[in-house]
């Protein structure tokens, strides 16, 4: 029993201490930036002036829905391709999975590069369209554009882990699925989305969370008409001729706050599957 | 036996992925004048590692058979250069404001350097060992960031200008009024920051770009959200595309990256408006915070040496405040009309000043409203 | 239903690589700018092969750094999940998990920063010249890698069966011992998945390097400081030999991971 517990601190040790120095401490940074005004004193009025700025809040539920929407459509694209992976041969899904991934590991500026010569106004797709006799669209511009490069950019991070769940679900189960006379949909209904609930919420917290706070991707879609909260904190400590940490620190506090709870509550859901904890993300 | 030919491909494409990050013999021959005083200051000063902060794409780099700068000092004088970039002035200040990195070049604008020169982030420069120094034009000096010539050392200098399509706008503008003309619906682009995108606006209303008076801002603000439903968008380096691709008409941007604009997409014209324009120089520092004081001051005499500085001035396509690159031979932009307009003193310019934080943050408020709109 | 299901994939791998495609194309165009396709050229690899070396040394720097710091992300994260899953206590585990995840619900900018100023911090304690430089970028990735590792890792753990060490242990091996050869066998797949993960983070990320980095410049500082001049199709030459080598180098590894099965089952 003794080794056990030596051994355990040995295992944890390390990356007890990591999470300490490098995820917390900068963590205090942050606070102390949220609660005091610039020359160090303490102060609430960073919290306030973000709730009363009807700027701020409107960007903020902007963001919020706008992250909602392209987790939806992240979902809604990657489950059935999760599952249509999961029908393929070993070998082709080892090969899906790695297609998946590729694209990640493109440069993001250069990808959406690529895009925007894509939907440009003379852009490839317009090109293709008026070919096929059909009117110009202008793409570049819209919340639309913007919600669709947040899917593109982050729907690997959905496909992966809820690819991941299903392929785990046990053959036999299936099986013994359809012998009691389920049809397809019936099985997929009845086995494999409960089992693979814990790959969705795992690709929920991957796409939404860098969703919310994305900025590059909002600003060249939207041609720089659409503001998101994650634009303004970049400004603020990033691109202001006056940066102001105070306000910065602020909003990600709030944000990570509110994300935090949200993530909770998606959790709290399926809380009473046992095997939801160790599906991956836990709060 | 298949998998061990897959892991000998694998090993291989890994280690050329290694060895070609290795590749790029540029070019790096270059004849510089007084050649002795770089060996004898490379003798005293060789092994030391200079730290250079520059924008992106913002020195000759060895493309198309150009002149590789960095790496042709490293070879003449066996100074190690670390050479990183920034995206804007802001960010660059950033960094310095944190006193996180010790650079010992950086080149930064005309109101940043006001601003590190009255917080004295900026160490005085010894001219006596920058002989080149004679070569820049008299009037880039003194100018009103560095009024004494102590800090800095001009590198380029531009102008911002009204790039139009002419298919589009097919008569001559000659005002920035063209950028709020409804009949040009979606085909307007302007800056997206908003000291760049207020100017345009205050110079079409004659407001001081400058002007330390709230009102003032609260004026430019309303005119530029008149703008803000005939705007096809606020954009940086997607100009490029944009205006080469016909995607959209009208353009504010600087000079210099017109020519290589009109270069792929020949319908596009240049003007200076009537009212004024924003004209930037961007200049050579040494941050308090250098260990390498000495070697910097060589860097920067290189920098200024004629063949190197025309090798700079053909890469950047900027005006260039170097008075031996105008005259020669191998610079290919000498009396360009759009970067040394003849009637120059005729053109109303205004440099950017370093404005109170309040006023930066009063505007910067103000442009965040206007984009939400 | 077969061919729907393909015609689904095919459906989404074109999304996720028409830029790909169009990044592959442009690259070949022998005109200065990514708007128009002048015609077909070498032009550009010939330049990046050529005259390329400020974004050559910066794509090694960004390759030493991605590998760094993903290998010793993957190795600290498993051993990390190993230990968060032999925890007994539920609030200890979700505690440590939480933690886990801050990481990746910070925006990158305030991880960025955060870190940057607790640098700052230390190093004026220090009296350090350049309180940000290669350890510092290394730190920084390594610490946004690990949460991607641990996820990876962790559910792969509880579904292999606990008696597994027990059966090995009781086999005469010791802890440590079952470890690699019973219980690392059925998580190594995790173990990859968290690794490319990790790795793909630190390749591409711009934001967080830009606060840590010091004077070491990586791809992705340099690409993105590209903002006031157009970007050149160099850059979309550089990326697409790297897609290209990374698409060669994925099949290769599916083929010997497929190979490796066929043994496997031959020999059962």
């Amino acid at each position: 029993m003794n080794k056990n517990k030596s051994g355990q601190v040995v295992l944890n040790a390390p990356y007890l201490l990591w999470s300490v120095l490098f995820i917390i401490v900068p963590l205090i940074f942050v606070v102390y930036y949220a609660f005091t005004t610039a020359d160090g004193q303490f102060t609430f009025e960073n919290i306030t002036t973000f709730f009363t700025s009807r700027d701020y809040m409107y960007v903020f539920c902007m963001s919020m829905l706008y992250a909602l929407i392209a987790t939806v459509i992240c979902l809604l694209l990657s489950y059935p391709f999760a599952y249509c992976m999961s029908k393929t041969s070993a070998s082709v899904q080892g090969m899906l999975m790695l297609l998946v991934m590729l694209p990640m590991l493109m440069n993001l500026v250069v990808r959406t590069y690529s895009w925007r010569q894509i939907l440009e106004r003379t852009g490839i797709l317009n090109t293709f369209l008026e070919s096929l006799g059909l009117p110009a669209v202008t793409f570049l511009g819209s919340a639309g554009t913007v919600i669709f490069g947040m899917v593109y950019n982050y729907l690997p991070f959905m496909i992966l882990p809820i690819y991941s769940s299903i392929s785990k679900v046990d053959k036999s189960l299936l099986e013994a699925s359809s012998d009691l006379g389920c049809n397809v949909f019936g099985t997929i209904k009845r086995v494999i989305l409960p089992l693979s609930i814990p790959g969705v919420l795992s690709g929920i917290t991957m796409v939404f969370v860098p969703c919310v706070s994305t900025f590059y991707i909002s600003r060249i879609f939207s041609e720089g008409r659409i503001v998101m909260i994650g634009d303004i904190i970049e400004e603020k400590f990033y691109r202001s001729g006056a940066p102001d940490y105070n306000i910065g620190a602020t909003i990600s506090l709030v944000l990570m706050l509110i994300i935090v709870i949200s993530l909770a509550v998606v959790n709290n859901f399926s809380d009473n599957d046992e095997e939801n904890s160790s599906g991956g993300i836990v709060i | 036996m298949k998998k061990y030919i897959c892991i000998i491909i694998a090993v291989m494409l890994i280690v050329g992925l290694f060895v070609m990050s290795g590749f790029g013999n540029s070019n790096t021959e270059v004849d510089v004048e007084n050649p002795e005083y770089y060996a004898e200051m490379a003798e005293k000063l060789k092994g030391t590692t200079l730290n250079v902060f520059n924008w992106g794409e913002y020195i000759s780099d060895g493309s198309e058979g150009s002149l590789d700068v960095i790496g042709a000092f490293e070879k003449l004088t066996g100074i190690a250069v670390n050479y990183t970039t920034f995206d804007s002035n802001e960010a660059m200040y950033g960094k310095m404001q944190s006193e996180s990195v010790s650079y010992d070049i950086i080149i930064p604008s005309d109101y940043m350097i006001d601003r590190m020169r009255s917080e004295g982030r900026l160490k005085e420069i010894d001219f006596s060992k920058i002989p080149n120094y004679k070569y820049i034009d008299e009037k880039y000096k003194g100018a009103y960031y560095d009024p004494d010539n102590k800090y800095s050392v001009p590198y380029s200098v531009g102008m911002v200008g009204l790039i139009y399509n002419q298919t589009v706008v097919t008569e001559a503008p000659d005002s920035w009024g063209i950028m709020w003309d409804e009949k040009y619906k979606d085909n307007i682009l302007t800056f997206n920051n908003p000291r760049d995108a207020f100017a345009i606006a205050q110079f079409y209303m004659g407001i001081d770009i400058n002007s330390e008076n709230k009102a003032d801002w609260d004026k430019a603000a309303d005119k530029l959200r008149e703008q803000n439903k005939i705007l096809q968008g606020r954009v940086m380096d997607e100009v490029f595309d944009k205006m080469e691709g016909g995607n959209a008409a009208i353009a504010p941007y600087y000079a210099g990256d017109y020519l290589t604009m009109a270069d792929v997409n020949p319908d596009l014209k240049f003007v200076y408006p009537k009212e004024g324009t924003n004209i930037f120089a961007d200049s050579i520092c040494i941050p308090s915070s250098s260990q390498n004081y000495e070697a910097a001051l060589l860097f920067i005499n290189f920098l200024l040496d004629p063949n190197v500085a025309v090798a700079n001035a053909n890469y950047i396509c900027y005006a260039t405040p170097n008075t031996a690159v105008l005259e020669h031979p191998d610079y290919d932009l000498a009396g360009n009309e759009f970067l040394y307009p003849e009637n120059q003193d005729e053109i109303k310019t205004e440099y950017f000043h370093n404005l109170d934080p309040k006023i930066i943050k009063y505007f910067e408020e103000l442009w965040q409203t206007i984009k939400i709109e | 239903m077969r061919v729907l299901r393909g015609i689904f994939i095919a459906l989404i791998l074109i999304l996720l690589y028409a830029p790909m495609i169009v990044m592959l194309v442009f690259s070949f165009n022998s005109g200065t700018g990514t708007a128009v396709f002048e015609g077909f050229s070498l032009r550009w690899y010939k330049e990046l092969f050529l005259y390329g070396g400020d974004m050559l040394g910066a794509l090694r720097n960004t390759l030493i750094l991605a590998l760094l710091s993903s290998i010793v992300s993957t190795v600290l994260g498993t051993v990390a999940a190993v230990g968060i899953s032999k925890m007994k206590k539920q609030w200890t585990k979700s505690t440590i998990m939480s933690i886990t995840n801050i990481p990746m619900m910070n925006p990158e900018v305030v991880t960025g920063i955060s870190m940057m100023l607790m640098f700052v911090f230390i190093g004026r304690i220090l009296n350090l010249i350049n309180s940000v430089n290669f350890i510092t970028i290394l730190i920084a990735h390594i610490t946004f890698g690990l949460p991607y590792v641990i996820l990876n890792v962790l559910p792969r753990l509880s579904s292999t069966d606990k008696h597994l060490t027990e059966a090995a242990m009781d086999l005469g091996c010791t802890s440590v011992e079952a470890f690699f050869k019973a219980v690392l066998p059925s998580i190594t797949p995790g173990i990859i998945v968290g690794f490319i993960m990790a790795f793909t983070m630190s390749l591409d990320d711009f934001v967080i390097s830009y606060f840590t980095n010091g004077t070491y410049q990586t791809l992705p500082l340099l690409i993105y400081s590209m903002t006031r001049k157009p970007m050149k199709p160099d850059v979309y030459a550089l990326e697409s030999i790297m897609f290209i080598i990374i698409l060669v180098l994925m099949i290769l590894l599916n083929i010997i991971q497929s190979d490796d099965k066929k043994k496997g089952r031959k020999a059962s």
